[in-house]
């Protein structure tokens, strides 16, 4: 198999997987009586009106966030399940704190995203200095963080963070940030304004891309994850590599609400979408671990998202999209492993073919 | 991969039930001391124990469910799914049915879950923890989806049943606790006991009266599943098949056990455990389906699993102490604040005992966190909730940072398994 097909067999990972979550999504869909062509015909009509794409990119940035932090520790075989911790207790001391300073626009902004940056780290930081040093499973570990951050967040936002309620308002939320703390519109559209932190998250993903792709660091980083006693052997530290990644997971975890914080809500409230950190794995899979495959993920994830919004007006439960992103999350992983076993079958054959070959011209030679 | 980094080699270290017995006497002891020192009688009322162990089934359900996966070697992060699943097919299944095919259908439910992550994990071999997460989103997805189809319209919503009325039979234990028998009303001697509040007798009736009286029998069954999971595990050809699988796949592949398989029923009894879970949430505890009803209660599971060192009996241990906690936090704020001053005390003895073995770093660490124990009780009125809901997670991180060297996972726990082609 030469290497290009190798590639193209690759590329056939996640779009199989999503063909499978369409055929599983039409059959719940037959399954209670409805049209699937009528169903995805709708979607689509509604998915490339001008507003919808907004909203398709302003749902994708969180989750592009989210799978860049996941696909940084797949790439060490470091699976931070607790991006989603990471994400809350950043948005919610972030906003706090930005809520609480009062500074010039950039570098109020500036701030923020460094508490955000600072928070996130450390909690996931817990987890890895927990398996370095006493080997707990940082999958257990994160997600026990996880719990842990709920509930010391719900009580920080009840007892301290939380706004003076005015009158008989309800919304438990922190004090909002001035103006110099948010963002303004990128676009202005007539329904939903396309936000500014797009930018960001785009700038986020070049640098992920230059740092594990383009420097010694990333080298090191992508070396322990494929072979790590190999990568020990040629000097790096895997201690140290544990800690590093899941610093820098939860840096860009802790950056997911960001967007949303900046330019919607202003402040931290119970509203901020729950689950942005396991929808990240779904993405970070699907994309194939690669920020450029990431984005590409994001955008249909946040389509999706958003198109299915129609399905309720049409008589059908939206909630079967949540179905097609679990599928999709284990078709992917299911074609990935098949594509595995298949390249490696290849490979052994053309090892074997190599070897038979030499021995060939060693008889000819010896003749 | 395992999840408790370097353990030991050989096996793991046996609860000796004396010392169990032991241990449990001192705690109740202690505790009947604080409870007549500060005088919050339901830290050890019959109340609290009955709702302790009403909180303590779905998380033992559920740790057992993982117990059975992770022995025969597959890492069970969808229990929390699985458990979804069967809070929504019991609460169908009660409703079309009644409570006892609702509480078989909670059983499949959880199952089909469970045969899903074997098909991804085990014929595939794809990443247990990402199969896992998968199942997680999965069921939520379902069960949503589906109560829109079969509940919207018929007293229920796209995130509620409408009521399970019938109840399951229950059961209270004659003479002891006041059961009836045969129609007659007999004494209530632990009540009777219990309620002249004497030290030590009155804790000791508070604890018995609690798990005798009002039992439902999904409580009694589960309580029979742990001496029953010891039994099937360590004590009958295929539980040993099914640990062999978890611990060494390629050794038990040569003796000819049929790893897939005995992976598959692992598996596929995990999900059944914790189908039943969420039929017990559904039909004991609720009346009802509700989204969100599980509340992380498979993830304690797990935690619990892990604190009980991968054993029944230690499962069964962190599953009350986590409903205990549970119980105190829905019954009375002062017993919790009480418990501050047990565990206060509790951790100076440690300390101390610490000193004497000259275990300085131990005993400077407990000493330190027994004073700041007294001082939280001492300067506060009350413990908030919140504490309480992480209670499970802290403890469990505590005791795998702590103790992780004597935990004991299964060798092959979690580590992808295909035949004839060993990985480690």
């Amino acid at each position: 198999m030469s290497r290009w097909r190798i590639r193209l067999l690759w590329l056939l990972v996640p779009f199989s997987a999503i063909a499978l979550a369409f055929l599983v999504s039409s059959i719940a869909l037959l399954a209670i009586g409805a049209s699937p062509p009528a169903a995805f015909r709708s979607m689509l009509q509604y998915g490339v009106r001008p507003t919808s794409l907004v909203s398709m990119v302003n749902r994708a940035v969180p989750l592009y966030v989210a799978g860049l932090a996941v696909a940084i520790g797949f790439k060490m075989n470091l699976f931070n399940i607790g991006v989603e911790g990471q994400y809350r207790i950043g948005a919610l001391l972030s906003a706090a704190v930005g809520a609480a300073v009062a500074l010039p626009p950039v570098l109020h902004i500036a701030l923020i995203m460094l508490v955000a940056i600072v928070v996130g780290a450390a909690w996931a930081g817990i987890a890895g200095v927990l398996k370095v040093k006493r080997g707990v499973h940082e999958v257990v570990a994160t997600i026990m963080l996880n719990f842990i951050a709920t509930g010391l967040g719900a009580y920080l936002l009840a007892n301290y963070l939380r706004k003076p309620r005015v009158g008989s308002e309800l919304l438990i939320a922190t004090r909002p940030i001035p103006a110099s703390g948010q963002l303004p519109p990128l676009l202005v559209t007539g329904g939903e304004d396309l936000r500014s932190f797009v930018l960001i998250a785009a700038v986020l993903g070049v640098l992920v891309y230059v740092l594990v792709w383009r420097t010694r660091f990333g080298y090191d980083l992508r070396a322990s994850g494929v072979n790590p006693t190999a990568a020990q052997a040629s000097g790096v530290d895997p201690n140290r590599m544990i800690v590093t990644t899941m610093l820098l997971s939860g840096a860009i975890a802790g950056l997911i609400g960001m967007s949303d914080l900046f330019g919607y809500f202003h402040a931290y409230t119970l509203d901020f979408p729950t689950g942005l950190g396991f929808d990240g794995i779904a993405v970070a899979l699907v994309g194939l671990n690669h920020p450029a495959g990431i984005a590409v993920a994001a955008m249909l994830f946040g389509w999706v998202d958003r198109a299915a919004q129609i399905l309720d007006l049409e008589g059908v439960p939206k909630e079967v999209i949540v179905i097609t992103k679990g599928v999709i999350i284990l078709s992917v992983v299911v074609a990935y492993e098949v594509v595995r076993r298949l390249v490696q079958v290849a490979e052994v054959k053309a090892a074997a073919e190599e070897t038979r070959r030499l021995e060939r011209e060693k008889e000819a030679v010896a003749a | 991969m395992s999840w408790a980094g370097p353990t030991e080699l050989g096996r793991g270290r046996r609860i000796d039930p004396r010392r169990l017995l032991a241990l449990v006497a001192v705690l109740l002891v202690g505790m009947s001391v604080v409870r007549v020192v500060t005088g919050a009688n339901d830290l050890t009322s019959s109340g609290t124990f009955g709702a302790a162990l009403r909180l303590a089934v779905p998380i033992l359900l559920a740790g057992l469910g993982g117990l059975y996966a992770e022995r025969t070697g597959v890492v069970n992060i969808g229990l929390e799914g699985m458990m979804i699943l069967g809070t929504w097919f019991g609460a169908w299944g009660g409703v079309e049915f009644g409570p006892w095919w609702g509480v078989v259908l909670g059983v499949a439910g959880g199952a089909l879950g469970a045969l899903i992550h074997a098909v991804a994990s085990v014929t595939f071999g794809v990443n247990q923890i990402v199969s896992g997460v998968a199942i997680n989103i999965i069921a939520a997805g379902v069960a949503r989806f589906l109560s829109v189809i079969a509940f919207t319209g018929h007293g229920g919503g796209a995130t509620q049943s409408p009521q399970v009325s019938a109840a399951l039979p229950r059961f209270t234990m004659p003479f002891l606790a006041g059961g009836g028998l045969l129609g007659w009303d007999t004494p209530d001697l632990f009540g009777w006991l219990e309620r002249r509040h004497w030290f030590l007798v009155g804790d000791l009736a508070g604890l018995l009266g609690g798990i005798t009286r009002n039992l439902s029998v999904l409580t009694v069954l589960t309580i029979l599943l742990v001496p029953a999971t010891f039994v099937f595990l360590w004590r009958t050809r295929l539980g040993l098949r099914m640990r062999s699988a978890g611990e060494n796949p390629w050794a038990a592949e040569s003796l000819g056990v049929r790893v897939e398989r005995v992976k598959y029923l692992g598996v596929v009894i995990s999900g059944a455990l914790a189908g039943l879970a969420g039929a017990f949430l559904v039909f004991e505890a609720a009346g009802i389906y509700r989204e969100g009803q599980t509340g992380g209660r498979g993830f304690i599971g797990l935690a619990a699993m892990i604190f009980g060192n991968w054993r029944p009996t230690g499962v069964a241990a962190a599953a009350s102490l986590f409903g205990y906690a549970d119980a105190l936090n829905l019954r009375s704020n002062a017993a919790i604040h009480a418990l501050l001053l047990f565990i206060g005390a509790a951790l100076l003895v440690l300390g101390a005992w610490y000193l004497w073995r000259r275990r300085f770093a131990g005993a400077a660490i407990a000493l330190g966190v027994g004073v700041l124990m007294l001082v939280w009780y001492a300067v506060t009125d009350t413990v908030a909730r919140e504490f309480i809901f992480i209670t499970p997670y802290v403890a469990t991180l505590l005791v795998l940072t702590v103790a992780s060297q004597r935990l004991r996972p299964p060798a092959a726990d979690g580590v992808p398994y295909r035949r004839g082609q060993q990985t480690s």
